[in-house]
């Protein structure tokens, strides 16, 4: 780890001023990724700006009858909410499959979306890793890439985003609301806010140099059955190999969202469409043009399978 | 004390004390963090620096130069020692890759340097700013592929071939036959404290508070490895935090630390980073094992026949997979065959049950193939092949065997008899369920051991013995013993384990620990008794010694009496004769498990588990118990989701944490039955005693694997058994 020095920051635009002032510098809430990654000198940051003072952990009503929940509100905090349980509970159920109570206590709702890929190369600091190490090469692609993308990889990457939160947010059409360093806010559409990997997978997320998280919102509750269903070897305390984030209605319509398979939470609108007449139509259009390895091709029929599942489970 | 003749009675079979479900003694200390581990031994000697483990980037090859000049310069370094300023060090005899790497490369991680700063931070801050040039060679990482190439290789319990009959000839005539191949992954020991030392030089002589299972072993090891005289080494290692064979011998910590303090001039402490340790340390190895049985149609076995594959370091061993093939079933022609390929991947070595645990992996699902192809129940295949006898050599008998009654017990707690023998054909929900059995089966071995016991004015009662406590209850098992041959209560009793100076003892590994140990401390009490009988004018036959007391017709002493002016002190070693020659002396058990398989995305969870084991008389059944849980539970681990995968390319364990190697968690793990059939063995020593510690987790993989063939009607022979290896054959789901 290299050494860093540190400050608390005391609002939202001044901690987004402050990381600007300082290059290598890096917001830290839970820490519960970030710090690991330290250690491994995986992430150096020179400066750390903690923003847990920021008063961003409430969740509120929105205006449109949606849900704010600020960026700093606890996992735990979150799936135990009861509007959240109420109106959002694939998010519930998301966040609820995710990591461990320990971590669940500790990570926040930003700190969730920023977690980074869980790749075991990417981790082990000999090997080359694009996202990494930019230009060094992916050892995953001809590695052990059981766990990896199936889709919206590319030759720099094949990496998966470990978040079950984000999947749930990605169902629901959550939007990401940020202050830049300049006071300017935005919302970023939860759809835009990761990236694929391309040729630059270690630009991950939208946000701008010193942009801060601020928040995340949930439109109007859009009703349903909201399931979500992560398939993994061990009961707990795994990462997906697939997960499935479902939100159907009487009619059979709906959205679904995976987890597990891409870069980002992997949702098509137009595959949304197919739920009507299945999971086969809805993955022949969700996974069109997967580039599984040989390792993961299971994962086609997988998602498949557990959407299926899903399906059955929705129709009750 | 020579065991020679089979145990008579003697003052344990009391069983005041010895037997009882004692909790552990040193429970409170645990449970209050008050039980030190190496890392944590703050006040054995000031001034302790920290090291940091660099372990090399490449599987093979050589250092072309390292840079150290960054990380001298760093803040707080104290040292660096690479091999190129560490002297001259031997290799340890019973390790396989130098502990030091450099410049030749033996494997990934292999320790290259230590930093030694006044910090832990600064010491890994400097380590990150050493720069290594390296000339990386192809090596061989995969063992499937080097099968032709592998060369017949002993294990430890037996010749690379072995045969009896005919095997070839007869195999080919059975009526019904099995021919399939088995392959079982590399597996870690995933121990939750990893390995770690503090090193102190005092003059020439170095002691090293240390965790590891086999004080002696190491005591020696160390000396060899520094050049030293073994006396002037001391190992003190009085709690472990498991080690399931990875602590058997020494590893790069204790010779770093060792180092370290040396070039520092103070002591060191060093723990193995947790990434490091599934590449750096020993694991359990690979194999590709091909079984082959022939029976007649009633399931009468002819030939059976048992190889395997395995490979390791040039030097290295072999997994002996096929021993417990040598014993468990009947069947006249029979043959096994132990290969070695040579492998640059880590040194692979001991782990829980090495060999049996392996082998039990394979044969156990042979033989309910086997079952199946007969049309017979599997239960009903295993004991209709059972034998009394050494099927090698029948005029040799086991000392105890109830295999057959610890199914038939199991059957009947387990509800056997509502197994569908069709598979695929259970339902509950959305889960397909499955039943499966295997035999547990692993040998006892005896080894002797050494106590030192002492009494004094108070009445206390004192051992002393290097014996280990891996987590196992060591101290609390010795506590009865003393206690019982004493006739004093528990509490009278004070234990120290784990420290060199102490008698030699049996150490913790091949589940020989709790018999061996706990007879030496018996064997040093028998003195004991005699130096009180002697001292209070008792005839030490037939003094009784009990409630605090020395009894003999009217007259009663009380027993610190003995000791009034000043201490009395015994020393013995149980020594054993050639029982084990003339008995085969093993422990039995019959797995049970209940698996639900989710229709939809294979995933499978265990629903239920049983264990009926025979091993001997159970020292306390509480620890017993947790022993036995505790190896159902590796078993599981073993059976569903362990496996340090390979990359074949540049040869080294990609998933080298714990988030990537995936154990057991307590969501996995359902509730756990096991229960202990009544056996006293007079043949293992004066405690009738065996082991049960890695009879616990021989055949439990299989018995998953055999409850999710029961389940889908889904086979599978390449461990561990995960959801894609179901997936094409699931049925299909709407």
């Amino acid at each position: 780890m290299k050494s860093f020095t540190y400050e608390r920051a005391r609002n939202p635009a001044e901690a987004a001023a402050s990381v600007l002032r300082k290059p290598d510098a890096k917001f830290i809430a839970g820490g519960t990724n970030l710090l690991d990654l330290m250690k491994l000198e995986i992430e150096t940051p020179a400066h750390l700006i903690d923003v847990n003072g920021l008063a961003l952990d409430k969740i509120e009503p929105t205006a449109e009858g949606g849900l704010r929940i600020g960026a700093l509100v606890r996992n735990t905090d979150l799936a135990a909410d009861s509007r959240v349980r109420r109106d959002y509970a694939v998010l519930s159920r998301a966040l609820l499959a995710g990591a461990s109570g320990q971590l669940r206590n500790k990570a926040t709702t930003a700190g969730n979306l920023l977690q980074r890929t869980r790749c075991p190369y990417f981790y082990d600091t000999n090997q080359p890793c694009n996202k990494r190490r930019p230009g060094s090469g992916c050892a995953a692609i001809g590695g052990f890439s059981r766990q990896h993308a199936v889709v919206g990889g590319s030759e720099a990457c094949i990496a998966t985003h470990p978040s079950d939160m984000a999947v749930g947010m990605r169902a629901l059409d959550a939007t990401v609301e940020t202050v830049r360093p300049d006071g300017a806010t935005r919302a970023i559409p939860i759809a835009e806010f990761h990236h694929l990997p391309g040729s630059t997978p270690h630009v991950e997320t939208a946000l701008s140099p010193g942009e801060l998280i601020t928040a995340v919102t949930l439109p109007k509750p859009v009703g349903g059955t909201h399931i979500y269903r992560k398939v993994r070897d061990r009961a707990s305390y795994a990462f997906a190999l697939v997960s499935v984030a479902a939100i159907v209605q009487r009619d059979g319509t709906g959205r679904v969202a995976l987890g597990g398979v891409a870069h980002k939470p992997w949702r098509i609108e137009s595959a949304d469409s197919q739920l009507p007449r299945g999971a086969k139509a809805v993955m022949a259009e969700l996974l069109s043009g997967a580039r599984p390895t040989r390792e993961n091709a299971f994962k086609l029929s997988l998602a498949e399978r557990t959407l299926g599942a899903v399906l059955t489970e929705a129709k009750g | 004390m020579k065991f020679e003749s089979p145990a008579t009675t003697n003052p344990i079979d009391q069983l005041k004390i010895v037997g009882q479900s004692v909790s552990r003694i040193d429970g409170p200390l645990k449970t209050t963090g008050t039980a030190p581990y190496a890392y944590e031994r703050h006040d054995v000697v000031a001034n302790q620096a920290y090291g940091y483990v660099v372990g090399s980037a490449i599987a093979k090859g050589r250092i072309k130069s390292i840079d150290l000049g960054a990380a001298k310069a760093a803040p707080g370094v104290l040292a660096i020692v690479t091999a190129d300023n560490a002297g001259k060090l031997d290799k340890g005899r019973l390790n396989t890759a130098k502990l030091l790497g450099g410049p030749e490369i033996q494997h990934y991680h292999q320790a290259i340097a230590v930093v030694v700063a006044e910090t832990f931070e600064q010491a890994r801050a400097a380590a990150q700013l050493i720069r290594v040039d390296y000339a990386a060679e192809q090596g061989a990482f995969d063992l499937a592929s080097l099968l032709d190439k592998a060369k017949p290789n002993p294990i430890t319990a037996g010749p690379a071939d072995t045969a009896v009959g005919d095997f070839a000839a007869n195999f080919a005539a059975a009526p019904v036959r099995l021919d399939a191949r088995y392959s079982t992954p590399d597996e870690a020991h995933a121990m939750m404290e990893p390995h770690a030392t503090i090193a102190a030089w005092e003059g020439d002589k170095l002691t090293l508070w240390t965790s590891n299972q086999m004080i002696a072993w190491n005591k020696a090891e160390m000396a060899k490895i520094l050049g030293m005289r073994a006396e002037n080494v001391r190992l003190d290692s009085p709690f472990v935090g498991g080690g399931f064979g990875g602590k058997l011998f020494p590893r790069a910590d204790a010779l770093l630390a060792a180092l370290g303090a040396r070039a520092a001039k103070r002591p060191v402490k060093v723990a193995l980073q947790r990434p490091l340790m599934f590449n750096n340390t020993t694991h359990r190895p690979a194999t590709i094992q091909r079984i082959r049985i022939g029976a007649t149609r009633d399931g009468k076995i002819t030939a059976i026949g048992h190889e395997s594959w395995s490979g390791d370091l040039p030097g290295g061993k072999a997994d002996g997979a096929v021993a417990q093939t040598r014993l468990l079933y009947a069947g006249a022609h029979r043959m096994t065959a132990t290969r070695l390929a040579t492998l640059d991947l880590p040194e692979g070595n001991a782990m829980r049950a090495p060999g049996e645990a392996t082998g039990m992996m394979a044969l156990e699902i042979a033989v309910d193939e086997m079952a199946e192809k007969l049309g017979m129940d599997p239960i009903e295949f295993r004991i209709l092949n059972d034998t009394q006898v050494d099927p090698e050599k029948p005029e040799r008998p086991f000392s105890q065997r109830q295999l057959t009654e610890c199914f038939r017990t199991g059957a009947e707690r387990f509800g056997w008899s509502k197994r569908n023998p069709q598979p695929g054909r259970v339902r509950d929900g959305r889960w397909l369920v499955g039943i499966g059995a295997a035999a547990a089966f692993r040998n006892n071995l005896l080894t002797k051991s050494a106590a030192r016991v002492r009494l004094d004015n108070g009445g206390i009662v004192t051992v002393e013995t290097d014996m280990t406590d891996i987590g196992t209850g060591s101290y609390t098992i010795i506590a009865q013993t003393a206690a019982e041959m004493m006739g004093v209560p528990l509490e009278k009793v004070k234990v120290r384990l784990g420290d060199s100076a102490f008698p030699v003892s049996a150490g913790s590994g091949g589940q020989w620990g709790g018999n061996n140990s706990t007879a030496g401390v018996y064997a040093a009490c028998v003195k004991l008794r005699e130096a009180v009988a002697q001292k209070l004018g008792f005839n030490s036959a037939e003094a009784e010694f009990a409630d605090g007391e020395v009894r003999s017709g009217n007259r009663r002493v009380p027993l610190a009496q003995a000791a009034a002016d000043g201490g009395l002190s015994a020393e013995d070693e149980i020594e054993y004769g050639d029982l084990a020659k003339k008995y085969q002396q093993s422990t039995f058990g019959a797995h049970f498990v209940e698996v639900g398989v989710d229709a939809a995305t294979a995933e499978i969870r265990v629903r239920r588990m049983l264990a009926v084991c025979a091993a001997g008389r159970i020292l306390n059944p509480k620890t017993a118990r947790s022993q036995v849980i505790g190896a159902m539970t590796m078993g599981v681990g073993a059976a569903l989701m362990e496996e340090l995968v390979v990359d074949k390319r540049t040869g080294f364990f990609v998933n080298h944490d714990l988030a990537a190697y995936e154990v057991p968690v307590h969501a996995d793990i359902p509730h756990q039955e096991m229960f202990f059939l009544d056996e006293t063995d007079p043949m293992s020593s004066p405690m009738k005693a065996k082991g049960v510690a890695e009879l616990g987790i021989c055949g439990v993989a299989a018995a998953v694997a055999n409850a999710v063939y029961n389940a889908t009607g889904v086979r599978v022979r390449d461990y561990p058994i995960t959801l894609d290896k179901l997936l094409e054959q699931m049925p299909d789901v709407g």
